[in-house]
């Protein structure tokens, strides 16, 4: 039966804790290498660690940077925990034991000054960073900017080209090397346009207009998908962003005006009832000014909100 | 096990930096109370914050200028203000013992307490059957929110107020009692500066 | 007559829910009656339920957490195997309706009725103890905060029979938590229990500082407190300050859905915006409501179990306010990507750098605490050393996505799950088990099995390790949160090793559960007979364990910290103190009552049964009015009686 009570500096040495600080069982250990080497295997890259333009290039610097210069810190701050706890155990008769508190000022200055300059010096990656990464932000490149306007549905994506007259649902099609200029909103509740491998994330909300500047450097399919829970339909939200020379968008756009069906007021209310795992289809026209009137509906809302209704209790249902 | 006697010296030296031991319990009781009270003015800055952001989300609807009835807001105010006054008259005079001024200067209180709420709710009633209510538009949410959690507040403290003075009645200016009178016009009088607060962002800032 | 409430909110289609709910009411009818056959009753009610003892509070918040912890943890075993199969075609076994509610359920339990019970528990039972002093400043008040957060607890469990939760998260962002999007009673069996559960909580606030700050033991000034003092003061200042914002933001929703205001809808001039501001605004103070107890528990822990004094208390002190000041500007590094403009983004991001410091500065001190110690290994002191390596490594990822930049890429992603939950875990949850096995003897009178309770710190420890490293993998892989059906077939490796971590994890909670089975069985053996069983520092451990219930006969004159040490160092005192009557407060039952009608008026409330509403809010009224009107509320312990009860505990907690 282990007396805690004489385990101390000041009072007499007794037989000190049995316990173990390793695993118990070599098969943990055993497990931990498999789980390990599992992880490593898996990870490819992929999302985020497989930029295909210029802003997510940046962002991923930017992590890898900021994780380096924070690993200064905290690798020997665990390897020192660890190796404390082991050395100083009470067991070791070899440590040793005094401690004079005369230290104490010193030591105090230097506890404070690392993490303060680690933050100072990130604190000025953080500004620099995110004024360069800011989504608003034009990207600067050799072509004229595409503008597409993004409108998050429950529970699929619509994009329209405005200047192009066609729109497409769950899939979006951009030239590669051309800065696209994206207006977005949400004919629902909050979403979050995301396609990792080109970027920035912003949310999109109801009524509102967000930014956001992408470009997308290589040829290639990358998955997007809503980062932002907005009902039972989530998990379906995705779509497919294609980078394609810039000549076959052209040929893209022209096959796009010559099939599917035209997408006026009839068709968008079509569209915008509840529905999921929607595949991608294209439209050969879109209403004008499309984007702005979905935001003024969104804002005016509809019926059952009792507009107007000074003080009646809105319709309830059953269900959650 | 513990040193019985307290050096006087050293005790002297420490109750500056709160050394003197556990505080009595009139002081407990109020610091307790003025914290919660102090609690009650975050939620309150949560409404505040909110009006503020829809102060002008009005929807195609009826603005503050369009609402606002100042003489009944400068009335109202001056009754609260005053009840105010007559609070701190009977908290003086219960502190004195004099339980039958007490008694007057709490009735009057309520009385012009309840005029408040009176020209308070007149103005809700006025506007919601004007189609200005609560569900109109995001400005009118905040206004009925805001100002109806302070009425609601007031109300409160009314329903306490005739408590307390049937607890005076019955139990006489007892130390607890006098307490729980503490209390009470703590919270009165904190209610009187969230009015100004009010009065300020909502009713004389919305009527520009 | 009954709302909306019908026969089909009773889930008699969906077997996973009937038959849970079937298993657990099995186990409630079975306790009960095993109560009732055993004539407990009586005990109960005298010396628990009606109990305004800090000390019988602080063990049933941690019962009602620890109780909690089961829920909460079979939702997240049941989101990780419904991840783990949900992959490419396969659909897994729980539709997108259950799912989401099982998800929010999760959220909403695990941080306010698991973290927030365990860490409240802990300062209730510990902080008189440690200050000094007989109880805190307002004890009924304290029994009437626990029951309304066991109410709010009750409620959130009643809608998984009667109804269906909340479909939104934990947060409950408008408008999907809208009337026009979550149009049932979900949202309300969120915003309702939470708000009952809040005023419980923002009481709990008032008490502690006033205690705090208005009751302590002669000679104790501001830093001779011990350190988990400073922080359960900085923990509640921070409710008093942060919870307030809750309630009024979950007034506004609830008078969105039930009066069609428009403070949060998409039209009608609402603004979610303004949500996601006031949430947060709460939401970030909480996290650190959360932790700075568990850092007090980790320096306590961390002295008494390496033999020395904390390292640099002033410095402790000194962070601890600082993180309790920083929390209050870093909100918006929840929303990054709602487009609020470089400037403002780069703001928040640095002050959430900023407070890394003070954080950073703990973790160096307990460093040179343990610094030419005697580390003695017990369970406590596992899970301390356990929390500086993995909480380092929750709060680098933290700094990481204070990176607004950064932050744009892995907002809502698996990364940042992992993120919070290594901080929660390695965290909240290590400190509230360094603290419940450190304390345990204290409140017990006997120490827990020292085995079970590394080998269930082992299963934590490994176990968060296997379930989390993974996620932060899937998240630079783009894997978002909350779904309920995973596309990428690449994914499943990882999300198989995470589900094996959340076995693990649950391996250690069943550990957990064998220790305290074990403990008590075994008890005799592990009896605490001096009060003192880990050579500690601080004034609680001059008490007998369990101490009596007026915790001290007199008052200890404090003339340094660690008060204990200084006493132990100089020696007993030969002459036995003058004792004299000691004023307790009575036990009172109002607490019970008010929560009863609490959980009635709020079920009411849900389901639209407003006539309930009404009689439910009345009797509170009617509660609160009789006890505001009642006399003699104190009872005598007198002098002989104190005397006999000292001497009988003669010897004890004083060193051999």
């Amino acid at each position: 039966m282990h007396d805690w009570r004489y385990a101390t500096p000041d009072a007499p040495h007794a037989p000190a804790s049995r316990a173990r600080h390793v695993p118990r069982r070599s098969g943990l250990v055993r497990w931990l290498v498999v789980g390990a080497a599992v992880m490593v295997a898996s990870c490819q890259p992929a999302g985020v660690l497989d930029p295909q333009g210029p802003i997510a290039s940046a962002q991923l610097l930017l992590l890898i940077n900021s994780t380096a210069i924070m690993l200064v810190v905290v690798v020997p701050v665990i390897l020192a925990t660890l190796g404390f706890a082991w050395w100083y155990r009470s067991s070791n008769a070899r440590a040793s034991r005094s401690w004079d508190p005369a230290f104490e000022g010193r030591i105090e200055f230097v506890t404070w000054s690392i993490p303060a300059l680690i933050v100072i010096l990130l604190g000025g990656v953080i500004w620099i960073g995110s004024h360069q990464l800011d989504p608003r932000a034009p990207i600067s490149a050799n072509a004229n900017p595409l503008r597409v306007d993004v409108v998050a549905l429950d529970w699929k994506w619509l994009f329209i080209y405005p200047d192009q007259g066609i729109a497409a649902v769950n899939q979006l099609v951009v030239p590669v090397g051309t800065p696209v200029d994206f207006r977005l909103t949400s004919a629902t509740v909050m979403n979050s346009f995301f396609v990792p491998q080109l970027g920035s994330q912003i949310y999109t909300m109801g009524g509102m207009t967000t930014h956001l500047n992408l470009l997308a450097d290589q040829p290639g399919e990358y998955p997007g998908f809503s980062a932002n829970f907005s009902g039972d339909g989530f998990s379906e939200m995705r779509f497919v962003a294609k980078a394609v020379p810039a000549g076959d968008f052209d040929a893209w756009v022209t096959q796009a005006r010559g099939a599917g069906s035209a997408l006026d007021e009839a068709a968008y209310a079509e569209l915008a009832k509840p529905s999921q795992a929607v595949p991608p289809t294209t439209y050969r026209s879109v209403e004008p000014k499309l984007f702005e009137h979905i935001i003024e509906q969104t804002v005016s809302g509809p019926e059952k909100a009792g507009v107007g209704a000074a003080w009646c209790p809105p319709a309830w249902q059953v269900g959650g | 096990m513990t040193i019985a006697t307290i050096d006087a010296v050293s005790a002297e030296r420490v109750r500056g930096r709160g050394g003197g031991g556990p505080a009595p319990t009139r002081i407990v009781v109020a610091y307790g109370f003025w914290i919660f009270i102090l609690s009650d003015i975050v939620m309150f800055s949560g409404l505040f914050a909110a009006y503020a952001v829809l102060s002008g989300n009005t929807a195609g609807g009826p603005t503050g200028s369009e609402l606002f009835n100042l003489r009944n807001v400068f009335i109202e105010t001056m009754c609260l203000l005053f009840s105010s006054y007559t609070c701190g008259l009977g908290a003086l005079s219960a502190e004195r013992r004099q339980q039958a001024r007490f008694l007057v200067f709490a009735v009057l209180t309520f009385v012009l307490g309840a005029a408040f709420l009176f020209i308070e709710i007149s103005e809700f009633a006025g506007m919601v059957s004007k189609g200005a209510g609560p569900s109109r538009s995001g400005f009118l949410s905040g206004f009925f929110t805001l100002v109806g959690m302070h009425g609601a507040h007031v109300t409160g403290g009314l329903v306490w107020l005739v408590y307390m003075v049937a607890q005076v009645i019955v139990k006489g200016l007892r130390p607890h009692v006098l307490r729980r009178l503490l209390c009470w016009s703590l919270f009165w009088h904190a209610l009187d500066i969230i009015w100004i607060g009010v009065l300020t962002l909502v009713y004389l800032m919305g009527a520009g | 007559m009954l709302g909306n409430l019908t026969w089909a909110a009773i889930p008699f289609d969906q077997p996973l829910p009937l038959y849970a709910t079937g298993a657990v009411g099995i186990v409630i009818l079975a306790v009960l009656g095993l109560v009732t056959v055993k004539g407990w009753w009586p005990y109960l009610w005298r010396d628990w339920l009606t109990s305004v003892d800090h000390k019988r509070i602080g063990a049933m918040y941690l019962i009602l957490g620890l109780v909690m912890l089961l829920r909460g943890y079979s939702d997240a075993i049941m989101m990780r195997t419904q991840q783990a199969i949900a992959v490419g075609d396969a659909q897994g076994y729980l539709p997108p309706d259950h799912y989401d509610q099982i998800f929010s359920a999760h959220g909403t339990i695990m941080i306010f009725f698991v973290a927030m019970p365990l860490v409240i528990g802990l300062m209730n039972f510990v902080v008189p103890l440690q200050l000094g002093v007989r109880d805190v400043a307002f004890p009924v008040l304290n029994s009437v905060s626990f029951w309304l957060t066991a109410s709010g607890a009750l409620l959130v469990n009643v809608s998984l029979v009667v109804g269906n939760f909340a479909r939104t998260g934990w947060m409950g962002y408008p408008p999907l938590s809208g009337l026009a999007y979550s149009p049932g009673e979900g949202v309300d069996y969120y915003l309702w229990p939470l708000q009952i559960s809040g005023i419980g909580t923002l009481l709990t606030g008032v008490n502690f500082v006033t205690t705090i700050l208005k009751l302590r033991a002669p000679g104790m000034i501001y830093f001779r407190m011990p350190v988990f003092c400073w922080t359960a003061l900085a923990a509640n200042m921070l409710i008093i300050a942060a919870f307030p914002i809750l309630t009024a933001t979950f007034v506004m929703l609830l008078l969105d859905r039930y009066v069609g205001m428009h403070f949060f809808t998409n039209d009608a001039g609402g603004n979610q915006m303004m949500y996601v501001n006031l949430f947060w605004a709460w939401g970030h103070p909480e996290v650190y409501i959360l932790i700075l107890p568990a850092f007090g528990v980790f320096s306590e822990v961390v002295a008494t179990f390496s033999g020395k004094g904390l390292f640099s208390y002033r410095s402790m002190v000194l962070a601890t306010l600082g993180i309790c000041i920083l929390s209050f500007t870093v909100w918006l590094h929840h929303f990054f990507t709602m487009g609020a403009g470089a400037d403002v983004n780069a703001f928040f991001g640095i002050m959430s750098a900023i407070i890394a410091v003070p954080t950073g500065v703990k973790i160096f001190n307990w460093l040179f605490t343990l610094f030419r110690g005697r580390i003695v290994f017990t369970t406590p002191i596992l899970f301390a050393i356990g929390f500086m390596v993995t909480f380092v490594i929750g709060g680098m990822t933290g700094v990481l996505l204070a990176v607004p930049p950064v932050d744009f890429v892995l907002h809502n992603s698996v990364f940042l799950v992992a993120h919070f939950h290594n901080v929660i875990i390695g965290g909240v949850v290590f400190g509230a088990l360094a603290g419940y096995n450190y304390w345990f003897p204290k409140a017990f009178g006997f120490t827990l099995d020292e085995r079970w309770g590394k080998a269930s710190f082992w299963c934590w420890l490994v176990g968060f390790y296997l379930a989390f490293m993974p996620l932060y993998v899937l998240g630079l892989m783009g894997m978002t949160r909350r779904l309920e059906h995973i596309p990428d077939p690449g994914w499943q490796p990882l999300l198989l090793v995470a589900e094996v971590g959340a076995i693990v994890i649950f391996l250690g909670i069943l550990c957990q559960i064998a220790q305290l089975y074990v403990s008590i069985r075994t008890r005799e053996v592990r009896r605490d007979l001096t009060g003192d069983p880990w050579n500690a520092r601080t004034l609680e451990w001059s008490t007998s364990s369990p101490p009596p219930p007026y915790n001290f006969a007199v008052l200890p004159r404090v003339e340094t910290i660690d008060a204990f040490w200084e006493m132990k160092r100089r020696g007993v005192a030969a002459v036995e103190p003058a004792y004299e009557t000691i004023e307790m407060p009575r036990n009172s039952p109002i607490g019970f009552v008010i929560a009863f009608f609490a959980v009635i008026a709020g079920f009411s409330a849900i389901w639209h049964i407003w006539w309930l509403v009404i009689l439910g809010l009345l009797a509170i009224a009617v509660t609160v009015l009789t006890f505001g009107w009642s006399e003699n509320r104190e009872r005598e312990v007198p002098a002989a009686d104190v005397a006999r009860m000292e001497r009988a505990r003669l010897g004890l907690g004083r060193p051999a």
